[in-house]
This record gives C-alpha cells, structure tokens and sequence, in this order.
C-alpha cells in the first residue's frame, strides 16, 4: 500500500484535530491554526488525485484493524480527491475573503469558537465525501448540520437567531428521514456498507422482492438530503440564512454545505443504489419536476427582493433547481452536468458573497439596491468581480456558467420526455437570472458620486483584493478547461462502479 | 506598465476612464416635498393594517385555515405511507431475516476473541466501529460549542446582571434542608455508580455515555441541592475546557494510531489482555474513560449554560 493512500483518513483527523486543539487556543493562533489545516488538507487532497489519475484505481482504507462490513472504511476515487481539493480550494477563499467582517459582526469571545466550527465543518465534508458507509455518512451529517447552525448564529442579531432556528428545524427533519430510510435499507438489506447494500438490492430488484419498501426508502433518502440543500419547496430556511449571517459563513453554507449533501446523495445514487435501478424509477420524475419549479420560482424571489444579499441566496435556490433537473433526465449526460454545477455554482456563489460585500462596504454597509448606487465606482475591485459572478450566473461565454447551461441543454436534448420541459425552462431561467443580475450590475454602475460614503481602492484591501482576483481565476478557468473536467468527471462517475 | 497610463491611474483609484466619456445621464435625485414621506408612511400603515387585520382580512384567514388544514392532511399522508411500509417491512424476529448475515455473526461469535471485550456492544462500538464513535464524540462537542455560543454570557456583564439572581439563589438554597441531606447521600452514590458503569464497560451492560450520563445527572443535582457557589469550586470553564480538550485528545490520538496501524496492516501491539479482568480489551477502557468524561462535561455545561449562561 502507497503511503499517499493514507491522505483521506489523515485529512479528516487532522481537521477533527485542529478542532479540538482550537478550543484551547486563543482567536487569533486558532485562525492560523484553520488557514494552516486548510492548505494542508488542500495540498494532500492535490496530490491524492494526482496519484489516483495516475493509478486509474480507486482503493479502500480500512479504519482500523478489521474488513469492511465489521469495521469502518473510506473509500477515494478521482471524483472524491478532486471534491475535497475543491472544496478546501473555495473554503479557503471564503475565509480569506470574510475575514474583516468576520473580526467586526462576531464578538471577541466567540472568535475562536468560530474556528472550531470551521475546522470541524470540513472535517464533516470531508467525511461525506470519502465515506463508504452509510452510517458514518449520518453521523458526520449530523456535524455538519450543527456547524452550520453555529455559523449561521455566531453573529448575533435577532434575523440570524430565527434563520438559526429554521435551518435547525428543516435540517433536523431532512437529518430524520434519512435516518429512518438509513434503518428500513438496514431491515431490508442487512447491511450499512454501501458496496454491500448495492449488491443486496441488486437482487432484491432483481427478485422483485420488497419492491413498495424500498421504493419509498429511496423516495424518503431523497426527501431528506433535498430538503437539507434546499431544493423548490423546502428552501424557505435559506434566504435568511444566507442573508445574514456574516460573509464567510453564507459563502460556505452555499457552495460548501448543500453541495456536500448533494455530493452524499449522488455517492448514493451511484454507490448504494445503483444508478440504473434509480433510472428506472419514478422518483427521478419528482426531482425533475421540483427541480424546474425551483428554477422558476427561486429566480421570481430573487427579482422580486429589494436587498442584495437576499437576492444572491434566492439565486442559489434556482442554482439547486437545476443540478436536482439534472438527477431528474437520468442519463450519464445529465449525472454529469450536474456535478459540473456544483463545481460552478460553488465558484460563483462564493464569489458573489464575497463581493457584495465590498459593495455594501462602501454603501455604509446598506444592503437595499438604492443605496448601492454607484457603489462599483466607490470600490471597484468588488464591482468587477461582482459583475463577472454575475455574468457566470446568467451563462456569458467564458465564464463556467456557460459550460454547466451548454452540458445542461446537451443532456436534454433528445431525452424522450423530458427534452421540451428541460429546454424551455432552462431558456426561461436564463431570461430571468439576466433580468435580476443585469439589473444589479446596471445599478452598481450608475454614476452617483456621494461624498458620504468611503471609497476603497484595490490598495487599502489588497488581501481582498487578491481573493476576488482568485475567485474570478477560478471562475473562468472552470468556463476555459471545461473539457478535460467532463471527461475528468466522467472517469470519476466510472470509479464508481 | 507605465506610470501614467489610463489603467495605472484607474488602478490606483486616480480617475476613472469610463467617466464623463460614455454616454451617462445620472438621473436627477427625487427629494420628497415636506409631508409627502408622513403621508406615505401613513398610506403603508394604513395598508399593512389592511393586509394583515386577521379579524377582518377574509383572504388571510382562509390560508392560515388552507394552510393548518393542508398541514394536517400532509402530516396524516405521511403517517399512513410510513405505517403502509412498515407492514411492508420483513416480519420482527424472523431467523431468516436480512439483518441476521455475516456481520453479527462475526461480532457475536469472535468479538470476544478479537476485541477482548465481554460486551459485545461495547467492543463493536469502540473497536470495530470506533470511527463512528468519534464522531458522536465530536458530536457532543459541536454540540456544546454552539450551545456556549448562544448563551454564554460575557464575564464582566455577570456581575451586574447576575447578582441578583445570584443573592436569590443563596436564600433558596439555605432553606432547602431536606434537598440537600437527601443530595449529600444520594451523590457521592450516583457518581461511584457512574464510574462503576463507565470502568466495567467492556464486561457488563454499560460504558462511556450511559456512565457520563449518570456522573452527569449526579452532578446536576449536587448543583441544585448546593447552588452553583459550591460547584464552581471544582467545575469551572477552565474545567471545561481541560477535560474535554485532554479526553478528545487522547481518543484521536489513540485511535489514529490504530486505524493507521489497522490501515496499514501493521501490528498495533497493545495487548488485549485476559478477557473479564478489568484491565483487559486493548484500549477500550482508556476510550470508555474518555467519553464518559465527555459526556459528563457536556450533560453539565448544558445545563449551566441553560439556568445561567456561565459555569
């Protein structure tokens, strides 16, 4: 066994560990003690995959002395090193990018909790990412679910209080009918390793055996990991939640947290359920429907909201929408599509949070789009940047929200039923992400000189700065290099096998 | 890149090219004549009343009844799709079940030998699966982390606020004779049984968290027999943090070495000793100890943070 082959299990130790160490640590050494993790975890997940591109073989590691169904697993292919680089690629930026703000809305006191937090969250993303076992997947969501919770609350007024407690109640009941459908598939399989489980249902669809269980164990293993990333109906936690909390806990919580859980469910797709017997069913048909409600309807909330960031979490509902239509056409094309938009829409989305910021920075911190007038003038880096997340969002070329809309209608187009419905709403989505984007970069370039307001230029903020830039790199290397990542993507969906 | 050229002097925020040279018409300010924001203000009074006048609004009232109705109905749906799948379900206590595979037989037959431990449930959860654990573990500590970050109370803001409910504790505890002769019997007899409990966890029915937990309950009530004057000489947020930090500590590091050992199929050579002795099962004990602490750390914090927002 290849040393490099001990990166997963040290990625999550060593960030579970940051966190325990941090709770003794003031702010400050915990903050270098996060950055520090970050990068290390990055650099390792890096050259994970660059020895698994070379190996072309995905390996197990067992997490102890005993063979997987006794013990604990993980388990890496091509698709986990990358998400986990990814994610600790964006989780990085994020902090960078927030941290101002972060040492302004959180009390000294609470500073290095936040840390712990942190540390903790990517030890949870990390797991759900690597994990080969169900019920290490539930345990580490429930981390997850309680770090978020205390991102969102860490900075403490009463909107951030009441999103708090939302997301609590709506995640605890996504949390519970994973649980219960995690039970009935142990009832009804005997197992909790997915490799295992996958072979058991195999058989029982093949022997037309418990066919009303199962399907509603999948149906509700759905629900519950729908309703944790906010997809249509369920996202009603989100706009606050998004809105209020300090900057670097949104931008988290939109690219890094729902896109875990939707990394978790199409791990399951692929790993315990099988994607053909998925295929095959109808409640693909349900996720597609929701899927382009939420496509419609999350853009209207973001049309109709008068306050930026408000507008920006309403967007990500719509951005849910469409990765879930991509599980709904249940095809390869679609699987891939969707996962290309978690890349993009975790790029973009961070980028957009962090820049609005910038811009209600210089607006005396007024989030309401009269009061931004002018602002891209007053601080021009976050107004670039904020107009090249808006150009991603809408599908500019260029930009790596083009390439997820061209895989979008690509996969579409001749799906048998769902091509006409896929195709117009995507169009119709289109239409309206320009409308309400559009109209805010219109605003932010509004010439309206106000001598109230402070001005910031690329060099009172250069740390800032540089993250925007990094962002906005980012961003279009995923719209430049979209090939090699699809078909990168698509020999990480084979070592699922 | 020269000095003066037009991107230098846009980058440093000298002068903005785009400026005064594409077409840009700022649109004139519109400044509302005197009275006009109290009549608009009085006008959006006026409609937020209409709209949101329960009594009379008859749209308003049919959603909250549509919407208590549809919540009712949704919640039955799903009751009666859960109860149809559970009668779906394989019959309980059938021997040819699913669940009876490979897997339990293993930890029943071999779990002694393997783990060391008496009780197979202790050593499937701290030595088969002890990842899982950790991460209840971390759990907990998540748990408390976000519980002190909503209700902890600075320090300096105690002394005002606190003190008078601090001087109305005192008088309730002086008077309270009966609940604190029963408390001083009852325990030091709650803690020895929690620490009995965690100690034989690997060779009767128990371990870390049913042990924390009674430690925990045990010192819930000292608190409330005593007042929080006599706990805060051995439990403080020092206390806290040490136990938690050296109890977490020690589970990761022990436990690294093993799934690497474990991972890497070495030997890890800590002996399993004999089984049913009490220092017996590898590291079963030490990690039982750990989360016992845990949890009675955690069950106490809980409870101080809820009745005074401090230890």
């Amino acid at each position: 066994m290849s040393f490099v082959q001990n990166v997963p299990f040290f990625s999550i130790i060593l960030s579970m560990f940051s966190g325990i160490v941090s709770s003794m640590l003031p702010a400050k050494a915990a903050r270098w003690v996060n950055t520090c993790l970050i990068v290390a975890v990055g650099l390792m997940s890096g050259i994970l995959l660059v020895y698994l591109t070379n190996t072309g073989e995905p390996f197990v590691y067992w997490m102890g002395h005993f063979p997987a169904p006794w013990g604990n697993e993980i388990r890496a292919g091509v698709l986990e090193a990358g998400m986990a680089l990814f994610f600790c690629l964006i989780m990085f930026l994020s902090m960078i990018g927030g941290r101002r703000q972060l040492a302004d809305e959180v009390a000294e006191n609470r500073q290095n909790l936040y840390y712990i937090l942190v540390d903790l969250l990517l030890s949870s993303l990390l797991a759900l990412v690597y994990t080969n076992d169900l019920f290490t997947a539930y345990v580490f969501v429930e981390i997850n679910t309680i770090a978020a919770c205390g991102l969102i609350m860490i900075r403490q007024i009463g909107r951030t209080f009441e999103a708090a407690l939302r997301y609590m109640i709506m995640s605890l009941l996504g949390s519970g009918l994973f649980l219960i459908s995690l039970c009935m598939l142990y009832d009804l399989t005997g197992h909790l390793l997915m490799s295992n489980i996958k072979e058991s249902v195999a058989l029982l669809v093949a022997q037309q055996e418990y066919t009303v269980p199962l399907m509603t164990t999948i149906g509700l293993l759905c629900a519950g990991l729908a309703i944790k990333s906010a997809l249509f109906p369920f996202h009603s936690w989100l706009p606050d939640a998004y809105g209020y909390s300090t900057v670097s806990s949104a931008a988290m919580l939109s690219s890094l947290v729902s896109k875990g859980y939707i990394f978790l469910l199409i791990k399951i797709f692929y790993r315990v359920i099988g994607f053909e017997i998925i295929a095959q069913s109808k409640i693909i048909n349900v996720l597609f429907i929701f899927g382009l409600l939420g496509m419609i309807f999350g853009s209207m909330s973001a049309i109709q909201e008068n306050d930026i960031r408000r507008m920006i979490a309403f967007s990500s509902v719509a951005q849910i929408g469409y990765i879930y239509m991509g599980f709904g056409l249940g095809t390869e094309a679609g699987m891939t599509a969707s996962i290309f938009h978690i890349f993009s829409h975790a790029a973009t989305k961070s980028l957009l949070f962090v820049a609005a910021v910038g811009l209600t920075d210089v607006s005396k911190g007024r989030r309401e789009f009269i009061e931004l007038t002018g602002s891209a003038y007053r601080n021009k880096m976050a107004g670039i940047a904020f107009t090249v997340g808006c150009l991603s969002m809408v599908g500019v070329p260029m930009f790596s929200g083009f390439v997820s809309k061209l895989l979008f209608a690509e996969a579409s187009i001749g799906h048998a039923h769902k091509m006409l419905p896929a195709v117009l709403v995507l169009a119709l989505s289109t239409i309206l992400n320009a409308i309400y984007f559009m109209k805010t970069v219109i605003r932010i370039y509004v010439p309206d000189y106000r001598s109230d307001c402070k001005t910031i230029t690329v060099k009172n903020q250069k740390v800032y700065a540089l993250t925007l830039l990094c962002f906005m790199v980012l961003n279009v290397a995923l719209g430049m290099l979209s090939k090699p990542i699809e078909n990168w993507i698509h020999s990480g969906l084979a070592m699922f096998g | 890149m020269k000095k003066n050229s037009a991107f230098s002097r846009w980058f440093y925020g000298e002068k903005d090219t785009l400026l005064g040279k594409v077409e840009m018409k700022p649109q004139n300010g519109h400044a509302p004549r005197a009275g006009e924001i109290r009549e608009l203000m009085e006008e959006r009074r006026l409609i937020r009343e209409h709209i949101y006048d329960v009594e009379d609004n008859q749209k308003l009232r049919l959603f909250h009844r549509l919407y208590q109705a549809a919540a009712v109905v949704f919640c039955l749906m799903l009751m009666l799709i859960m109860l149809v799948v559970v009668s779906w379900l394989p019959e309980n206590g059938d021997p040819d079940n699913p669940v009876n595979n490979e897997v339990s037989a293993r930890y029943i037959e071999n779990g002694l030998q393997e783990t060391g431990a008496v009780n197979i449930v202790t050593g499937m959860i701290l030595d088969y699966r002890a990842f899982d654990t950790f991460g209840e573990s971390n759990v907990l500590f998540i748990s408390t982390v976000t519980v002190l970050i909503l209700l902890h109370n600075k320090k300096k803001e105690k002394k005002t606020s606190a003190e008078g409910g601090m001087r109305a504790d005192k008088s309730i505890y002086e008077e309270n004779l009966i609940l604190q002769k029963i408390a001083g019997i009852l325990v030091p007899i709650i803690v020895i049984f929690g620490i009995y409990v965690i100690l034989n966890g690997h060779l009767s029915p128990g371990g870390g968290f049913s042990g924390g937990a009674i430690i925990g309950a045990g010192l819930i009530l000292y608190q409330n027999a005593f007042g929080f004057e006599k706990t805060e000489r051995f439990f403080t947020e020092k206390t806290y943090k040490w136990v938690c930090f050296v109890s977490l500590t020690f589970y990761c590091l022990a436990k690294s070495y093993s799934f690497f050992t474990g991972a890497n199929h070495l030997e890890s050579g800590i002996p399993l000793g004999k089984a049913g002795a009490i220092l017996s099962s590898g590291l079963i004990l030490p990690l039982n100890i750990c989360v016992g602490l845990v949890v009675a750390c955690t069950m106490y914090t809980f409870f101080a943070m809820f009745r005074k927002g401090d230890f």
